[in-house]
């Protein structure tokens, strides 16, 4: 079934079966793995994308329900200053989760740009990382403007 | 000229003798302790862009022209026998292009011993076609009665390997002379890796070259495991793994995925990636298995230990290894009296793995509460009686210590430790708060055979090359650190290639806290080499004595004051490239090479509801020398951040009556998330191992998560006098634990505590 996507500024056109979700179409046709699966279930947060800058779980999104909503991805974010706090506070390790770590963040200071660590902590729980960055993330998003 | 030298490896543990060959380079000296001009100053990941704005390619993004997609059929029962197994309506299926069963491939198998083990595989064009054909598999099963208690195997003699028996001195001679006794079964739980980038392979057939991109901690294992099995030349199979999504232990061999990926990709003759969902990953892929711990401590009045006794039982599954439980009770302390029998418990559950200081972690929670037990029935401060019987040198075998540091790491606990009159007093109604420490023991030294190269071009920039891997610990940095400093190079002229077999040479598996201690040598001595050519080519060129001639600052710089840029030198060769080669040396003869450290843990308890926080845990650990305080950091809170999850929410669940795994996503299995962190101190000792290798580092990535249970547990006791005995401590446990302390108060006909 054909649908028209945007993403990151950009329109696509992709054939894209019923059922098939948004990460496996970012991931798959479109190649933009900086979108990463770790459950596949909507539990850790790692394929985190933003519809219209409101964070959602793109593996259990479906494709054709994004409509005209636009998809920002990490490969959108590249340029964001948060991408340079979570490299100076040491917020990543394996880095798999990182991506869907930056975007959640990246919403969440659009809408507060100095949040206090509880709505950090509030904001930021859907987002797993089992190497343990998460002080480092708390201080990333402390110290973006910096 | 090459030396040819017999050492002693050690690997989580394990240790093994081993012929090395070792370059008979000039003897580089440490470098004087403390902070350099790169190493020893905190240093961002030098990859640290690429993965955050998600750029670096992982197994998981691997794309081959062509590719096929695996699904594994797994067995839903504990124990079960396959009467028959009928691939053909899979085969059959137009979207099926490669069906496997027990007899294609070795991994699979027609008597599953666990919940999970892998009976057959198909692979398609799509994954959801792939998982679809599963359905087509027709398996008449034939369900047998499971073997699920560790203590039901201990008693049918079903174990992994023959009891484990250890004794030094005479300890039921030396229990009578003891003051006070105390004794207690501890247990901890059954606890799952979790690495978010889950087992994943891509595996195809360049001519008669098998390449094998695999999320791993070593390369080089993977080809020795796939060689083995397929009776390769090594040689003929290259692994790749540039990027790697974590691993915690779980991802030392090639895994089952590999071998279903390889023969799916000869069926077919095109390539297959195997990739585990996040449900396999928590069935099939490895544990730090659940333990039984029956401990027995006798002590003078003055708090000197005289005798320690252990039976340990773990829970190992249908696979895997009985790991090193008894380890802190035989090495942690100065008692020359110490008894250990541990039983490796064959269960049907699924295979254990290595999982960040296996055994450790579980016999430091055992035996670092009972000397809280100990120290609260001696009336003695728990600091005190651990510094009291502090070991001078190794007990096991009469080894000294290559370097130790506890004590120090002692008297900077005491801050820490002195804050507990104030913390118990900020007690709150139902919360109550208290201090808890617990020290640590762990290997860490590393060891060869590891090599690597250091290229340096014309325009006096440098590339190590060595076919390593980093599993997100920040071995990339480090190992450009080390090269930068030797090079007298900034950092940012410093780059690392790692991750192929086929493009590097050996190195070490990331594992076991190794990968520093075994790298960095090997890298160091590489540049030390190319910088000796630098300078006898400045020396020829600017007619010199090479003593006089230094690398700085990305000059050549003389003596006399002359210097000139790196550039200029090389820049001689114009495309021409200096090349040094280096290896790691052996550890030293007769020595014992640990880490130590020791954690103080704030906690607060509500007693009403069992509820419990971390507040604050201070770990100060000595790991030699430390490369990269940033990274470092970084490792230690990670650790203490997992040591939270096992010690509070962490526990992978059985069903008892069939081996059902129950908790196999990540709603039903309780990952820490950022709501559940503590404030983290760390303090890291920083004092080089003089004995070890041309760096003097241990590794760091297991200590940290050692001794967090047991601190948070004696804390734990200190806000509320419950002596917790279980892990994960569950509400169920807490409440348990109070209501024990409070009859315990009552019998004494003391007025309760809590």
């Amino acid at each position: 079934m054909a649908l028209e996507l945007r993403i990151n500024g950009t329109s696509y056109e992709i054939e894209a079966p019923v059922g098939q979700t948004l990460a496996e179409t970012l991931r798959g046709p479109l190649g933009l793995t900086g979108t990463k699966i770790a459950c596949g279930e909507g539990h850790c947060g790692a394929c985190t994308v933003q519809l219209d800058g409101v964070p959602v779980l793109s593996c259990i999104t479906l494709v054709h329900t994004v409509g005209e909503r636009e998809v920002t991805t990490i490969e959108g974010l590249h340029d964001h200053p948060l991408v340079d706090a979570f490299v100076r506070a040491d917020a990543l390790q394996c880095g798999f989760c990182t991506p869907g770590q930056i975007v959640s963040a990246a919403a969440l200071v659009e809408a507060e740009p100095a949040p206090t660590p509880e709505r950090i902590r509030h904001a930021m729980a859907g987002n797993l990382c089992r190497c343990g960055t998460y002080p480092r993330i708390e201080e990333a998003i402390q110290t973006w403007r910096d | 000229m090459a030396r040819l030298i017999r050492t002693e490896k050690e690997v989580e543990g394990r240790y093994t003798e081993q012929w090395v060959v070792v370059e008979e380079d000039a003897a580089i000296d440490q470098w004087p302790a403390g902070p350099r001009q790169t190493v020893g100053q905190p240093a961002p990941r030098v990859d640290g862009p690429e993965r955050a704005r998600g750029q670096a390619i992982f197994t998981a993004d691997v794309a081959l022209p062509g590719m096929l997609h695996a699904a594994v059929l797994r067995s839903p029962f504990a124990r079960a026998r396959v009467k028959q197994l009928d691939l053909s309506r899979a085969r059959e299926s137009k979207w099926v292009l490669g069906v496997i069963g027990p007899d294609d491939c070795h991994v699979l198998t027609s008597e599953p011993g666990f919940h999970g083990a892998p009976v057959a595989a198909v692979a398609a064009a799509d994954p959801r076609r792939a998982r679809e054909a599963l359905a087509l598999i027709d398996v008449e099963w034939e369900e047998l009665e499971p073997l699920l208690d560790p203590e039901e195997a201990v008693r049918r003699k079903e174990l992994h390997e023959d009891p484990r028996r250890y004794e030094r001195g005479d300890v039921d001679a030396a229990f009578a002379t003891a003051d006070v006794v105390v004794e207690a079964e501890y247990r901890t739980q059954t606890v799952l890796h979790n690495s978010l980038e889950t087992h994943q392979s891509v595996c195809r057939w360049e001519g008669d070259t098998l390449e094998v991109y695999i999320s791993t901690q070593w390369i080089w294992g993977v080809r020795d495991d796939v060689a083995e099995a397929l009776d390769l030349p090594k040689d003929r199979i290259r692994v790749i793994c540039n990027y790697m999504g974590g691993g915690f232990g779980a991802k030392n061999g090639a895994h089952d995925q590999t071998f279903i990926a390889i023969a799916l990709a000869s069926q077919t003759g095109r390539p297959v990636r195997c990739a585990l969902t996040r449900r396999e990953e928590n069935l099939a892929t490895g544990n730090r298995n659940a333990t039984i711990q029956r401990v027995r401590a006798g002590a003078r009045s003055d708090g000197t230990l005289v005798a320690l006794e252990g039976e340990f039982v773990n829970a190992v599954g249908w696979k895997g290894w009985s790991g090193p439980t008894y380890g802190p009770m035989e090495m942690l302390y100065g008692c020359e009296n110490v008894r250990t029998l541990t039983y490796g418990a064959k269960l049907n559950l699924p295979p254990n793995a290595a999982f960040r200081a296996p055994g450790f972690v579980e016999g430091t929670f055992g035996l670092e509460c009972l000397l809280d037990e100990l120290a609260a029935q001696l009336e003695l401060d728990p600091l005190e009686l651990r510094t009291r019987n502090h070991a001078d040198n190794d007990l096991v075998d009469g080894r000294p210590y290559s370097s130790k540091n506890l004590l120090e790491c002692y008297r900077r606990a005491e801050p820490h430790w002195a804050r507990r009159d104030e913390v118990r007093a900020r007690s709150d109604g139902a919360w109550r708060r208290g201090v808890g420490l617990a020290s640590q023991i762990w290997y860490g030294g590393g060891g060869p055979p590891s090599y690597a190269w250091v290229r340096v071009g014309g325009d006096g920039n440098a590339m190590v090359i060595t076919a390593m891997q980093d599993i997100g610990t920040g071995t990339r940095t480090a190992m450009a650190q080390i090269a930068a400093e030797e090079l007298g190079l900034p950092l940012e002229r410093v780059r690392v290639s790692l991750g192929d077999s086929s493009r590097g040479p050996y190195a070490s598996i990331s594992a076991g806290s190794s990968t520093t201690p075994s790298m960095g040598p090997a890298v160091r001595s590489a540049a030390a080499d190319a910088a000796r050519q630098i300078v006898e080519i400045a020396a020829q060129r600017y007619h010199l004595e090479e003593r006089v001639l230094s690398l700085r600052d990305g000059r050549v710089v003389s003596a006399d004051g002359g210097s000139w840029p790196l550039e200029e030198v090389t820049g001689l060769l114009e495309d021409g490239q200096i090349l040094g080669k280096g290896a790691r040396g052996p550890n030293p003869t007769g020595m014992q090479v640990l880490t130590f450290g020791i954690q103080v843990a704030d906690v607060a308890v509500d007693i009403e509801t069992g509820e419990i926080r971390v507040e604050r845990i201070a770990a100060i650990h000595d790991v030699g020398r430390v490369i990269n305080p940033l990274g470092a950091q970084s490792q230690v809170e990670g650790g203490i951040i997992q040591g939270v999850g096992h010690t509070l929410s962490e526990e992978r669940l059985v069903d008892p009556a069939t081996g059902f795994v129950l908790t196999q996503s990540l709603d039903a299995y309780k990952l820490p998330t950022i709501a559940d962190v503590p404030e983290i101190v760390v303090d890291l000792i920083d004092i080089p191992d003089e004995h070890l290798t041309n760096l003097g580092s241990k590794g760091l990535g297991e200590p940290p998560i050692v001794p967090t249970a047991a601190a948070i547990v004696n804390a734990i006791r200190d806000a509320t006098g419950a002596d917790v005995r279980s892990l994960p401590v569950s509400r169920e446990e807490m409440l348990r634990a109070l209501a024990e302390a409070r009859e315990r108060e009552k019998a004494r006909g003391a007025p309760a505590a809590v």
